[in-house]
C-alpha cells in the first residue's frame, strides 16, 4: 500500500472553524423575505374523536393570515405504511397528533392563535401496552385496519431450532425489555417551505435523505393536484440527526401546505417541547428469548420472538427488525435460529429510526443471554464468546457474507485493556457485549447509490457535488480526504458542497452508517476518472508514458525524474485555454453490490460488516445500587481509519450516548403523554458523567471499502448496555433485565436476591413498615 | 415597556432601546442580529446559549436584556481577532475534535472562556465542572473536555485511539 498523505490523518472537520466561530446556518438561523412563522395545534387526547374544530375566532386575529385543520387540506398520507396524515380528520390517536396549524407575522401571534381554536373531542378508549393491544376486544387504534397487528411479518427460520433445543446441553431462557428513548438533537427541528408563481416547491429541511424527501414532496404536491412540478430541497447545517430526520413528518407537510395556501414562505421550527413530544423515539421492545449450546459452549440455537410498540402511525421504526435480524442470524457463528417480531400499534407517540436501527435492543437481549449461557455452560463469558466468533469468510444462515472479522483481536483487546482476569476488588465488576452491524452500505431500498461530481477549476481547487448528508458526523471531510488523496492534492483545495438537490446528485440518506463506505467509493470513482484524464495530459506534457507518472504535492511528477513535473493548476489552465479546449469534471454512481433480502429474509445486505466489542469495568454501592463506570474499552474492527479524529468522535459519542441508554435515559410515558418533554427530566449525560473510554481501533482493510474502510457511525452505541449489565451481574450478582438499569432497579434486585423486601427489611417481619417503592 | 440602555458588545459601546420582557438571547440574536449563539431550550437546561457578561457565563436565555445595561457583553463573534485568527480555545475545539454538529459549540467555548479567563491552568474536574451546564449530544464531551484540557496545560500526551493492525494488513507497507 502507497504512502498515505491525506487519508489516514487527523484531519480537523472543514466546517470546523465555521462552527467555532458561530457563523454556519442552522435552520434556526435562515429567515426568507416574507416568510410568516407557522405553529401546530396538537391533540389533547390519546385517542378521541374530533367531533367539531372552529377555528373562526383564530382567524380574526390580526397578522394570522391561515388556519388549517385535516378537513381543509387533500388526502396527503405520510409514512412507509402511509398510515398518518399532516392534520388528522375525524379522529386523533395520540397526544402528538397534529390537529391545526397557524401560519401568522410573528411566531408569537401563531401561538396566541393556536389558544383560539376550539376543538370538541369525544374520547375514546385507548391502549397502551403493546401486547394488550394485540388481545381480543382491545380498543383499535386505526379500525380500518382492523387489527393492531402491522401487517409486516417479521419472520424467519434457518435450520431447525426445535430439533437443536433437544440437543441443547445447556439452554437459557428469559424476557428482556427496553424503553423509549429520544434523538436530543440540541438543534430542533425546522423547515421553511416556500412556492414560485408556477407553484415549484424550495423547502429548507434539516434532513438526513434529501433525494427520499425530494420524492416524499413530490408526492405531496401531486396530491394538492401539481403534477410535474419541481421540488428543490436545501439543507441548512444540521444540529445533530441519528437518525431522527431518516423521514418526513408531519410539520414540513404543514410548512408546505400554509405556504401554499398564504403564498408566502412559512417557517415552521420546534421549541424543546415540542422536540420531545413530536419527534420518533426508539422503539420500546419486549423480547422472550431462548439460546443454547452444547457441552463445549458451541453455539446450537437462538429463538427470539419480539413485540415492537409501534405507537400511533407507522415510520421507519416498523422497519428495525430488518437489523435485529442481522444480530439474530449473525453475531456469532448460529446454526439454528429463529425470530419473530410483531410491530404493535398502540395510542403511544410513533417510534422511527436512530443510531442502531434496532441492534442495540437486539444486542441487549442476545448478549445478555450469551452471558446467562455462558454462566450455565460454566464458561467464562470471554472465552465463550471466543468459540463461538465469527470469523473472515464466514457465510451466515442468512446469507451474510463476512469478508473481513476483527471480531476475536477486539475481544483480545478488551480483555487485555480492562486486565480482565485480574482478582476484582468487592462490589467490582467487569462485562462485555460484541456487535455486528452494516459496515458496507444496506440495501434496503431499491437503490443503495450515491451519486458525486467532481468539477475542476484553473488553479486546482475541486468542488465536489456529493449525495451525502453531513449532519455533523463529518462525511464532507472524509470525502475530501479521499478526493485529495486521488488527486496529490492537499485539504484544503477540496471544497464539498452536500446541501441542495438542485446541484447534488442523488443519494439514499445518511443512514445505515453506510456514507464512509458508500459515498466515499462513490467519490473514489468520481475523483479517479479526473486522475486518468489527468494523467493522460500530464503524459503527453511531460512526455512520458502514463505509468510513470504521479500526483502529488499539487504536482504530476515522473516517477523516475522527479525534477521533471509540472504544477497541476498550471496544466489545468494550458488545458482549457488552448484551442478547443478543455475543463475537467467528472461523474460517478456508486451503487455497491449488495442484495434485498429476498421473502426468506435472505440475503447480503451489506458489502461488509463492522464488528466490535465492548467491556467495561464497574463498581457497585451495595447499598445505593449506585452504578460507576471505571473504565470502558470500545474495540472496532472499522476496516481502516480514513480519520482517526473523526473516527474517535463517533466512538466516543455514539458509546455515551449508549450509556444514556443503558443507565439513565427514559422517556416518561403515561398513558401515551411525554411526562418528561425537557433536560431537566429527561437525564442525557453532561461532562460529569463522561466516562473513562478507550478506543481501540483494529485495520482489517476491507477490499470493498474505500482504502479498506466500513462505516462507523451507529456501532459505538450498539452493545453498550448489555455489556453494562453484564459487568453488574459480574460485580453483584444480579442481572437486570429491563432498560435503563436505574440504582433503584439495581437495590430492589439486590435486595431481592438477599431475600430483602424492596425496602431492605426482612420479608415477613411484623413491625415493617408498608413498603412502598416509586420507580 | 421599552428602556435605553448602553453596553459594551464584543468590544464595541451599544446604545439602544430594549423591552421590558426581551432577553438578552432575543436582544443578540433577533435585534442585534448575531446568530451565532444558538437556542437550544429556551429554559436554562442546555447551555446552547451561553454568553460571557462582564467575565461571568450565563445562559442568555433566561437573562433579560435590560439587565445589561452598564455591562460588557461577549458573544462567539467576538472571541476571534479582527484579522479572523481564532482565539487558542478556538483552535483547539477545530484540532481536537470538540465539534460534531456545533450547535453547542458556541455555548460550549463561551463557557470554556470564562473558566480559562479566571482559571488558565483549570484541571480536568474544574473543566468538567465548567461545562456541565452545557449539553452536547454528539461528542461524548471526550473530545470537547481534550480541547480545553490543551488550552489549560492538562493537554492529552497522546492520542486515545491505540491502533494496531493485523498481519494481513500490513502488507506492503
Amino acid at each position: 500500500m502507497q504512502n498515505l498523505c491525506s487519508v489516514g490523518k487527523r484531519v480537523p472537520k472543514l466546517d470546523a472553524v465555521d462552527k467555532a466561530t458561530g457563523r454556519v446556518k442552522y435552520i434556526q438561523d435562515l429567515k426568507v423575505p416574507g416568510m410568516l412563522y407557522g405553529k401546530i395545534l396538537y391533540s389533547k387526547y390519546a385517542h378521541a374523536r374530533i367531533v367539531k374544530i372552529d377555528t373562526s375566532r383564530a382567524r380574526e386575529i390580526p397578522g394570522v393570515l391561515a388556519v388549517l385543520t385535516g378537513e381543509d387540506i387533500p388526502d396527503i398520507r405520510m409514512g412507509v405504511y402511509k398510515d398518518n396524515r399532516p392534520l388528522k380528520k375525524e379522529k386523533v390517536c395520540s397526544f402528538r397528533d397534529e390537529v391545526a396549524a397557524v401560519a401568522a407575522t410573528t411566531p408569537e401571534i401563531a401561538q396566541e392563535a393556536l389558544k383560539h381554536i376550539e376543538v370538541t373531542y369525544e374520547a375514546l378508549p385507548a391502549v397502551f401496552d403493546p401486547e394488550e393491544a394485540m388481545k381480543e376486544g382491545a380498543p383499535l387504534v386505526h379500525e380500518a385496519h382492523k387489527t393492531n397487528l402491522l401487517k409486516m411479518p417479521w419472520k424467519l427460520h434457518y435450520g431447525d431450532v426445535d430439533a437443536a433445543k433437544k440437543e441443547a446441553a445447556y439452554v437459557v431462557e428469559d424476557r428482556f425489555s427496553t424503553t423509549w428513548v429520544t434523538h436530543c438533537c440540541l438543534g430542533t427541528s425546522g423547515a421553511i417551505a416556500e412556492f414560485d408563481p408556477a407553484n415549484n416547491l424550495t423547502i429548507h429541511s434539516n434532513t438526513q435523505i434529501p433525494s427520499l424527501a425530494q420524492k416524499d414532496f413530490l408526492d405531496v404536491l401531486k396530491a394538492m393536484g401539481l403534477k410535474d412540478r419541481r421540488v428543490r430541497v436545501i439543507k441548512p447545517c444540521i444540529g445533530g440527526g441519528f437518525g431522527s430526520k431518516l423521514d418526513t413528518y408531519a410539520y414540513e407537510y404543514i410548512a408546505i401546505l400554509l405556504a401554499f395556501y398564504t403564498r408566502r414562505p412559512v417557517k415552521v421550527e420546534f421549541d424543546r417541547t415540542e422536540e420531545f413530544i413530536a419527534t420518533s423515539t426508539r422503539q420500546p421492545t419486549i423480547a422472550y428469548v431462548s439460546q443454547g449450546c452444547d457441552k463445549n459452549g458451541k453455539l446450537l440455537f437462538r429463538d427470539v420472538s419480539m413485540i415492537l410498540d409501534n405507537g400511533a402511525h407507522t415510520s421507519w421504526g416498523a422497519t428495525t427488525p430488518h437489523v435485529m435480524m442481522m444480530v439474530m442470524t449473525t453475531l456469532y457463528r448460529m446454526p439454528n435460529v429463529r425470530y419473530e417480531a410483531k410491530c404493535v400499534y398502540t395510542n403511544n407517540t410513533y417510534a422511527q429510526a436512530m443510531r442502531g436501527y434496532g441492534n442495540p435492543q437486539a444486542t441487549f437481549v442476545v448478549e445478555s443471554s450469551m452471558d446467562m449461557l455462558a454462566e450455565a455452560a460454566g464458561i467464562d463469558p470471554a472465552e465463550f464468546r471466543r468459540i463461538n466468533a465469527n470469523q473472515s469468510g464466514d457465510v451466515s444462515t442468512q446469507g451474510l457474507r463476512i469478508t473481513t472479522c476483527g471480531l476475536e483481536e477486539c475481544m483480545d483487546t478488551v480483555k487485555n485493556q480492562l486486565e480482565w482476569d485480574q482478582p476484582q476488588k468487592a462490589g467490582e465488576g467487569v462485562g462485555m457485549a460484541s456487535l455486528i452491524h452494516v459496515g458496507g452500505g444496506a440495501r434496503v431500498y431499491k437503490s443503495d447509490g450515491c451519486g458525486t461530481m467532481i468539477k475542476m477549476d484553473d488553479f486546482a481547487k475541486v468542488d465536489v457535488f456529493t449525495g451525502a448528508t453531513d449532519m455533523g458526523q463529518g462525511s464532507d471531510t472524509v470525502i475530501a480526504q479521499i478526493v485529495a488523496e486521488e488527486l496529490g492534492l492537499e485539504i484544503e483545495d477540496i471544497h464539498v458542497i452536500h446541501s441542495d438537490t438542485d446541484v447534488c446528485p442523488w443519494d439514499v440518506g445518511a443512514h445505515a452508517s453506510r456514507t464512509t463506505f458508500v459515498a466515499g467509493n462513490s467519490a473514489l470513482g468520481a475523483a479517479r476518472k479526473i486522475k486518468a484524464r489527468m494523467l493522460e495530459l500530464g503524459a503527453k506534457q511531460l512526455e512520458a508514458p502514463l505509468e510513470k507518472i504521479r500526483l502529488q504535492n499539487r504536482h504530476l511528477i515522473h516517477k523516475d525524474d522527479p525534477e521533471k513535473k509540472i504544477e497541476i493548476g498550471k496544466l489545468l489552465r494550458k488545458t482549457h485555454f488552448s484551442h478547443g479546449g478543455q475543463m475537467l469534471m467528472a461523474e460517478y454512481f456508486y451503487d455497491p453490490d449488495n442484495e434485498n433480502v429476498g421473502k426468506d429474509f435472505r440475503g447480503n445486505t451489506s458489502m461488509t460488516y463492522t464488528f466490535g466489542t465492548h467491556g467495561v469495568r464497574v463498581k457497585i454501592d451495595e447499598e445505593t445500587g449506585k452504578i460507576k463506570i471505571l473504565k470502558y474499552v470500545a474495540a472496532h474492527d472499522i476496516g481502516k481509519a480514513i480519520n482517526p479524529l473523526l473516527l474517535e468522535g463517533q466512538v466516543y459519542g455514539g458509546v455515551m450516548m449508549g450509556v444514556g441508554y443503558a443507565l439513565t435515559e427514559q422517556m416518561l410515558c403515561e398513558k401515551g403523554q411525554n411526562m418528561n418533554p425537557n433536560f431537566r427530566d429527561y437525564k442525557i449525560l453532561t461532562a460529569k458523567d463522561v466516562v473513562p473510554i478507550e478506543a481501540p481501533v483494529l485495520e482489517t482493510y476491507d477490499e470493498d471499502g474505500p482504502y479498506g474502510a466500513k462505516g462507523i457511525g451507529e456501532p459505538g452505541c450498539v452493545p453498550t448496555a448489555p455489556a453494562i449489565a453484564n459487568a453488574i451481574y459480574n460485580a453483584v450478582g444480579v442481572r437486570i433485565k429491563d432498560l435503563p438499569i436505574t440504582p433503584e432497579r439495581v437495590l430492589a434486585a439486590i435486595r431481592e436476591k438477599k431475600g430483602l423486601d424492596p425496602c431492605g427489611q426482612e420479608a415477613g417481619k411484623d413491625d415493617a413498615e408498608e413498603c412502598v417503592i416509586e420507580e | 415597556m421599552a428602556r435605553e440602555i448602553s453596553f459594551g458588545f464584543n468590544g464595541n459601546p451599544v446604545k439602544m432601546m430594549v423591552a421590558d420582557h426581551w432577553t438578552l438571547l432575543h436582544l443578540i440574536r433577533e435585534e442585534l442580529g448575531y446568530s451565532g449563539t444558538k437556542e437550544g431550550c429556551g429554559s436554562g437546561e442546555c447551555g446552547a446559549c451561553t454568553v460571557i457578561v462582564d467575565g461571568e457565563a450565563v445562559n442568555s436565555c433566561l437573562y433579560l436584556a435590560a439587565e445589561i445595561d452598564g455591562k460588557k457583553l461577549t458573544t462567539i463573534e467576538g472571541l476571534a481577532a479582527a484579522d479572523g485568527t481564532l482565539h487558542p480555545i478556538q483552535k483547539s475545539f477545530v484540532e481536537n475534535g470538540g465539534i460534531q454538529c456545533g450547535f453547542c459549540s458556541p455555548g460550549m467555548i463561551m463557557s470554556a472562556k470564562a473558566l480559562l479567563d479566571k482559571s488558565p491552568n483549570a484541571p480536568e474536574e474544574e473543566i468538567k465542572e465548567a461545562i456541565a451546564g452545557n449539553l452536547c449530544r454528539c461528542t461524548g464531551y471526550v473530545q470537547i473536555i481534550d480541547s480545553i484540557k490543551a488550552v489549560s496545560g492538562h493537554g492529552v500526551d497522546e492520542p486515545h485511539v491505540v491502533a494496531f493492525k493485523t498481519d494481513e494488513a500490513d502488507r506492503g507497507e
